[in-house]
């Protein structure tokens, strides 16, 4: 209680010293920014979805609903689902793959900590493309995991595992499962070890002690972790593009063609508005999936 | 209240700068007058090509020889290029490089700059032919660089026969299964179904179009892949059998690998030269054009990337052993104009677009 | 505390599936063949290739630009920001604002530039693509910064304010030195995110000015030389240095400290 006074004073002298100008400087810039390179543009893709398409691209200012009623189709629907289906795999992959791998990173040595996390983040710091295109000469039908599986006696023949969705799946879990693995990491490091150990010595199984202790603490780490693998995931389109051999689209291909090819940006917005919708639900899941969980915090 | 306020600023400017650019500039204005005795070593170039479609000293050799400096940039495909083109402002590019129907369209914007012939004395190097191209006819507005038609790229070991039509690619044999690749973009993706039902391959009939993308639905089951730029490779590896593949692009150096037009005909495809009506450089963008038409210059690319060249001069010098190994550059002009000319479709385009989403979209 | 042996097995998995590639791609850059399909003996001739590459020293100096540029602009808009949000915590929205461009996809982003230069008629070349990552890098540097505040103590602002200091003496000597860290990680990675980021570059690139990830996505698209391995490489071995020596100079740091 005898904090509150002190803090009262100190907060109110530092408010009047405070010049007025003090917001305008410091948030007045940024704010200006965001407003002219992220808040105008986001407004302009959403008024794009009610005009026409020009011939050669660009707007003709007639307002249609026409844009709405053509992504209604089965067919952009289908490819929305796939995208989705796609993401959402690729997800749990990282999830099932992360969550393990970063346990044990959590607990290693303190000294073996910070080489393990490196090495995941490694990978990353050569290029995207070229990350990719790794894939491309592992998985073709003369590439190394066939004739591995095939001099190994497994399979007589090859497989074809490029252009395939198992090929897009891998090489999106190939490029996002160190940002599952790092929010993971931090969640579970934090996590008081103790806590496992008196589980365990009340009698609890280890798979009982992970589903109502370790799990729930770390829930929030696996939150993000699936938000960060899953939003990068389902706009994506190169990936589809060099291992999916153009025989699977995703939704970020329809977006991209709509915008670079087909000249076509009214439609374009509002398959991009689908991918938005797609997000703003997952947030919302994420959230109520947060407050549930602290608020099941507040009980216990 | 700020929410709200703040929303309001963003609806109210984005209508307005959506305003603002609806007044496109457009029409075919005057053409600008050209001083054919302009200091060329006062201006500078800027081209956009595709990677390695012209000889790596060009720049350095055209400076030598005119004193304008040239910069080149690359665009991996007609689309991308456009799209730059036509996005905003000046791009900064002189003279592009692009597909013939694609400078039909950009003409049709009113971005390209006539073609002043007087400033280009050697298009007379040019074969009678290459002014009759359906997408400029009389090159008015582009100067056409390679041509050559699409056909059937094939393993002749691994097929065990000769392919002569496009449903040897759209319908294949059993033992060919999944050993097929079919070019990617749009217009080469149609050709093979439209040409094998008979039809245009600039057709907009919307009943025609429904049953080509009926065929290709089909024929995607058997694909391996749609390739436009590895097929080659994948020819020489064995991944693949039978490729839709560009005339250029067929490795027929090798033995085992043939090259065929198949019997229900094809298309004639043009990259062309094209000068950007923003250009502050284009008498030397012209000088560069005619440079280009010099027949050791433009021989050079059916020397290194194998395409045919509509110049006269440069296709007599192209060496008779290159030529045996690669018989399809000994195709005559008059046989390449039975190809049909591929020329823009103006507002079908979406319709092709739409049907190339819905083949990739098909499980 | 007891083993997770269960956990081992993915342990395991993990740096496997990361690192055969990685092995993949080191190898095949010494591969002597022209294809990455068969080996025809070891050779670096692919370096020499790559170092004569006129299109990847352009496109590798375009890249340097804008992300040397957009990380300055996006570190001192980004630390502005995070210090006054931290100071107004009031304004959520604005928060939330503020850590937008960093969920949002990258392609959403992509095109809502595209369509703002198109709809004010900018001239599309670096410049457009320095200030596209300045937004997304802005974020992530606010981000970064506004943990490192909420972790800081404010009273030493306090006192320099009691003592006399005006605004701009505290926050130049007393706000910035206590957040350094915070802000040269930021920037960091703003930095490695800039350089990496082909999307928002794809779609706001001049044709004249393309930064290393287009010029690679065009190599990439017409089937592989081995000289993109050669690249690959190289910029692993920079990668790797860098992570080295950094971590030796904090543990140097650490030891005079």
């Amino acid at each position: 209680m005898t904090a509150v006074p002190k803090d009262a004073r100190t907060r109110a002298a530092g408010r009047a010293r405070r010049p007025r100008a003090e917001p305008l400087v410091l948030l007045g810039p940024g704010l200006l920014y965001l407003l002219a390179f992220l808040l105008v543009p986001l407004a302009l893709v959403l008024s794009y979805t009610i005009f026409k398409r020009g011939r050669f691209g660009g707007i003709v200012h007639e307002a249609t609903g026409d844009n709405f009623t053509r992504a209604a189709d089965p067919l952009y629907l289908d490819v929305l689902l796939t995208s989705v289906k796609l993401a959402t795999m690729t997800t749990l992959l990282a999830l099932a793959i992360g969550y393990p791998t970063a346990y044990v990173i959590a607990r290693l040595p303190a000294r073996w900590k910070t080489p393990a996390l490196v090495a995941v983040v490694l990978p990353f710091w050569t290029n995207f493309l070229i990350r990719t295109y790794a894939w491309i000469v592992l998985l073709n039908s003369e590439g190394l995991v066939n004739s591995a599986l095939t001099d190994l006696g497994v399979i007589d023949r090859p497989l074809g595992l490029l252009y395939t969705d198992g090929a897009i799946v891998t090489g999106l879990l190939y490029a996002y499962l160190p940002l599952m693995i790092l929010p993971l990491y931090s969640a579970i490091e934090r996590l008081d070890p103790q806590l496992a150990e008196a589980s365990a010595n009340l009698g609890a199984g280890p798979a009982r002690t992970f589903l109502s202790v370790t799990l729930p603490l770390t829930l929030p780490g696996v939150l993000t972790g699936c938000v960060f693998v899953f939003v990068p995931s389902l706009g994506n389109f190169v990936i589809p593009e060099l291992l999916g051999g153009g025989r699977t689209i995703m939704v970020g291909n329809l977006v991209r063609d709509q915008f670079l090819k087909a000249r076509d940006w009214p439609f374009g917005s509002v398959l991009a508005l689908s991918i938005v919708a797609v997000l703003i639900a997952l947030l919302t899941v994420q959230a109520w999936a947060a407050r549930r969980f602290s608020g099941e915090g507040d009980h216990a | 209240m700020l929410r709200i306020s703040t929303a309001t600023i963003v609806a109210a400017l984005a209508l307005t700068l959506a305003a603002c650019g609806g007044s496109a500039s457009g029409g075919a204005a005057a053409p600008d007058r050209l001083d054919p005795s302009a200091d060329l070593a006062e201006q500078s170039l800027t081209i956009s090509n595709w990677d390695k479609y012209m000889p790596a000293d060009l720049p350095a050799k055209f400076k030598a020889k005119t004193g304008a400096p040239v910069t080149v940039t690359k665009h991996v495909t007609n689309e991308e290029i456009v799209a730059k083109l036509t996005a905003g402002g000046d791009s900064g590019i002189d003279v592009a490089f692009v597909s013939g129907q694609f400078a039909q369209a950009l003409n049709e914007q009113g971005l390209l700059e006539p073609i002043h012939a007087d400033l280009i004395p050697n298009l007379g190097n040019l074969y009678p032919e290459a002014t009759r191209l359906a997408y400029d006819k009389g090159n008015t507005f582009s100067v056409p660089y390679t041509w050559g038609t699409t056909g059937l790229c094939y393993r002749s070991d691994l097929t065990g026969y000769t392919p002569d039509s496009w449903n040897d690619l759209l319908k294949p044999r059993p033992e060919l299964k999944k050993k097929i690749t079919m070019l990617a973009t749009e217009r080469w993706l149609m050709l093979p179904a439209q040409k094998s039902l008979g039809f245009s391959a600039n057709t907009r009939d919307k009943g025609q179009m429904d049953q080509v993308k009926s065929v290709l639905v089909k024929a995607k089951e058997n694909l391996l892949a749609f390739d436009d730029a590895t097929f080659g490779d994948r020819l020489k590896s064995g991944e693949a059998a039978l490729a839709e593949a560009w005339d250029g692009w067929c490795p027929t150096d090798r033995k085992d690998i043939k090259f065929a037009v198949p019997k229900e005909g094809s298309d004639l495809w043009v990259d062309t030269m094209v000068i950007l009506k923003s250009s502050k450089n284009k008498e030397a963008a012209h000088a560069l054009i005619n440079y280009i038409l010099e027949p050791e210059v433009h021989g050079w690319a059916a020397a290194n990337i194998l395409y045919k060249v509509p110049n006269k001069l440069a296709m007599e010098k192209v060496d008779p052993a290159l030529v045996k190994s690669h018989p399809h550059l000994a195709m005559p002009p008059g046989d390449l104009l039975k190809g049909e000319g591929l020329v823009d479709l103006g507002e079908a385009a979406p319709t092709y677009t739409q049907i190339a989403t819905e083949v990739a979209a098909k499980k | 505390m007891r083993r997770a042996r269960w956990a081992y097995g993915p342990f395991w998995l993990t740096y496997l599936f990361l690192y055969t590639p990685i092995v993949v791609l080191v190898a095949m850059s010494f591969n002597a063949a022209d294809t990455p399909y068969s080996w025809g003996g070891f050779s670096t001739s692919w370096y020499g290739e790559l170092s004569g590459d006129e299109a990847i020293r352009e496109g590798l100096v375009n890249t340097l630009v804008v992300a040397a540029g957009s990380t300055a602009l996006a570190t001192v808009l980004g630390t502005l920001l995070a210090v006054g949000l931290a100071r107004y915590p009031r304004l959520r929205v604005l928060a939330v604002l503020a850590t937008l461009p960093a969920i949002l996809p990258d392609l959403i982003l992509a095109i809502g530039l595209l369509a703002f230069y198109s709809a004010v008629r900018a001239t599309l070349g670096l410049h457009s693509v320095l200030l596209a990552h300045t937004v997304f890098g802005m974020a992530f540097v606010a981000t970064v910064v506004r943990t490192r505040l909420s972790h800081s103590d404010t009273s030493l602002e306090e006192a320099s304010r009691d003592l006399g200091a005006g605004p701009v003496t505290t926050f130049v000597r007393i706000t910035l030195p206590t957040l350094a860290p915070g802000i040269v990680a930021g920037a960091l990675l703003a930095f490695t995110l800039s350089i990496d980021e082909f999307v928002i570059a794809f779609f706001t690139a001049g044709p004249k000015d393309p930064t290393l990830p287009i010029v690679i996505y065009s190599m990439v698209r017409f089937g592989v030389t081995p000289e993109i391995n050669a690249l690959a490489t190289v910029l692993l071995a920079v990668s790797f240095t860098v992570v080295i020596l950094a971590q030796r100079l904090t543990r140097l740091t650490d030891s005079l400290r």
